[in-house]
């Protein structure tokens, strides 16, 4: 109990740092802004949004295939049975716009961005780099940690696109080559299942995974101490954090679209 | 202008104390810098000199006491008021800390490209005439990870420079490195000062390379400043922990008298 209580406490001092962080960020941007210079560099803007979203398309396009592929080939032995089959394509449409198309590609980021966030921030952090840009009077945040997030949020809805286009990609292999269903059909039925809420839902759930995922990745980046086995249990610790807090932002948004539904 | 810059006056600690939790780190620090003055902090081993630094940047907080510098207390600044107060500063680390991800040219084109209004070709000759200055300017576009530890303590150096800072600050710029490199970022120090009148503060516990740079010189133990005077008082001084560190003797008070 008392470790649970421990736990809890623990949680929300992270909470306030990182809230603080991301604050502290937006000040540092607003100091340059009213020197009039940019709030960070777009060159290191583009460089990271390109790290975050272009390389990150093979990995989530071909998870998101072999999930689409599974789903399909799951339901559609079982609605076989009842001759419902063809509620497939809209199943794997419906769950990969709201649901699984944030948040595969929210975990697949989490792994592969988030990781590499804290891994070069911390080390940065312990070969006094961050420091460097502090005592340059160049705001160390809005410098490392704008652009990152800036790429991250921006990046995260554009891989969910892509995650659920290689689902229906995967969906598809199986609708014709097992449930005899023609593109035609299974186009229509697509479009038929794709409404505007889950897209939106989609779409707010990658912005926040994206915030996440992005505010974890550099915070224990820049709270990293002892050297470089304290550069590995960041990254670790970073992983799972991000992982964890993704998800059960993903539950708590599911529970209020479905109350409020 | 206020009244300590018009006393030349660029940095005061006014008892300072700093604590980390329980332990005191330095405990009513008083000292002044004057215009264009080379001071020298000596000092054992994780006995506060860097933490001084950072104090004087503002990276660290004072428990009590303030750090004035060009008049103004550092820890009172708000954010804005600090930057600008840090662009007429400049730290040069021990291990240099260079940005490891851009090149020698692009650490050195950074202040620049983000504090001035600069064209890419100003910058760019500024960056060569600082590279000059500290006998580097073949490694343009290397990686610091590609450079020695002398050579990225140089252009940790010419970093420091591009701005023409009025106060630089040195943590252990010799620590580390062969006598011949030692020798020549000491005589960089000073030759930089005397021409351009910039105020220094070194911490270092290398006493050649202490003596080379001084105009004065104080003594950190125990968080308090127990000494200061010229190099040539400060090598004759009597006080038993200055002749001790000054010596280098493994028995006088510092050694038999650890700090707790």
């Amino acid at each position: 109990m008392f470790a649970i209580v421990r736990m809890g406490r623990g949680a929300l001092v992270e909470l306030g740092n990182v809230l603080a962080m991301l604050t502290e960020t937006i000040a540092e941007a607003a100091d340059r802004i009213r020197r009039g210079r940019p709030a960070f560099r777009w060159s290191s803007f583009f460089a990271q949004a390109q790290r975050v979203g272009f390389d990150s398309i093979p990995l989530v396009a071909m998870v998101s295939f072999f999930l689409g592929l599974t789903m399909a080939l799951m339901t559609g032995y079982q609605l076989k049975a009842f001759g419902t089959d063809y509620l497939v394509p809209s199943l794997v449409t419906i769950s990969f716009t709201r649901e699984l198309g944030p948040l595969m590609t929210g975990i697949v980021v989490a792994a592969r961005v988030g990781a590499s966030f804290t891994a070069e921030i911390g080390t940065m952090t312990v070969s006094e780099e961050v420091e460097a840009i502090e005592s340059m009077g160049l705001g160390p945040l809005r410098f490392l940690v704008g652009p990152r997030l800036a790429a991250v949020i921006t990046q995260l809805p554009c891989l969910s696109v892509i995650s659920v286009v290689a689902a229906l990609t995967g969906c598809f292999v199986i609708c014709q080559t097992y449930l005899s269903i023609t593109f035609p059909y299974f186009q229509e039925l697509v479009i038929q299942s794709i409404y505007l809420k889950d897209v939106l839902v989609g779409v707010v759930k990658s912005l926040l995974f994206g915030l996440i995922i992005g505010s974890v990745g550099c915070y224990k980046g820049l709270t990293v101490r002892g050297g470089a086995a304290g550069v590995g249990a960041a990254t670790t610790s970073s992983v799972v954090t991000a992982i964890t807090v993704t998800i059960a932002c993903d539950t708590l948004v599911n529970i209020i679209t479905v109350v409020t539904e | 202008m206020n009244e300590a810059e018009n006393d030349q006056e660029v940095v005061r600690m006014e008892a300072i104390s700093l604590a980390f939790g329980k332990e005191k780190v330095l405990d009513g620090i008083n000292l002044s810098v004057q215009r264009g003055e080379r001071l020298v902090v000596m000092g054992q081993s994780g006995g506060g000199k860097s933490t001084l630094l950072r104090l004087t940047m503002g990276i660290l907080v004072p428990t009590s006491g303030q750090a004035l510098v060009f008049g103004q207390d550092v820890a009172r600044l708000k954010r804005t008021a600090l930057n600008d107060l840090r662009r007429r500063m400049a730290m040069v680390y021990q291990y240099s800390a260079l940005i490891s991800s851009l090149s020698v040219h692009e650490n050195l084109a950074l202040p620049l490209e983000e504090w001035t209004n600069k064209s890419k070709e100003e910058i760019d000759g500024i960056v060569q005439d600082k590279l000059a200055l500290v006998r580097m300017d073949h490694v343009h576009t290397k990686l610091p990870s590609e450079l020695s530890g002398g050579m990225r303590k140089r252009i940790g150096l010419a970093r420091a420079l591009v701005l023409e800072p009025e106060l630089i600050l040195f943590d252990e710029p010799s620590a580390g490195l062969d006598p011949i490199s030692s020798t020549i970022i000491d005589e960089l120090i000073v030759e930089l000062s005397e021409r351009t009148n910039t105020t220094c503060v070194i911490v270092t516990h290398e006493m050649g390379s202490a003596f080379r740079i001084a105009t004065r010189m104080a003594m950190l133990y125990e968080g308090k400043i127990i000494y200061t005077g010229d190099p040539e008082t400060f090598r004759e001084a009597e006080n038993p922990v200055v002749r001790q560190f000054v010596e280098g003797r493994t028995h006088g008070p510092i050694t038999d008298h650890a700090p707790a």
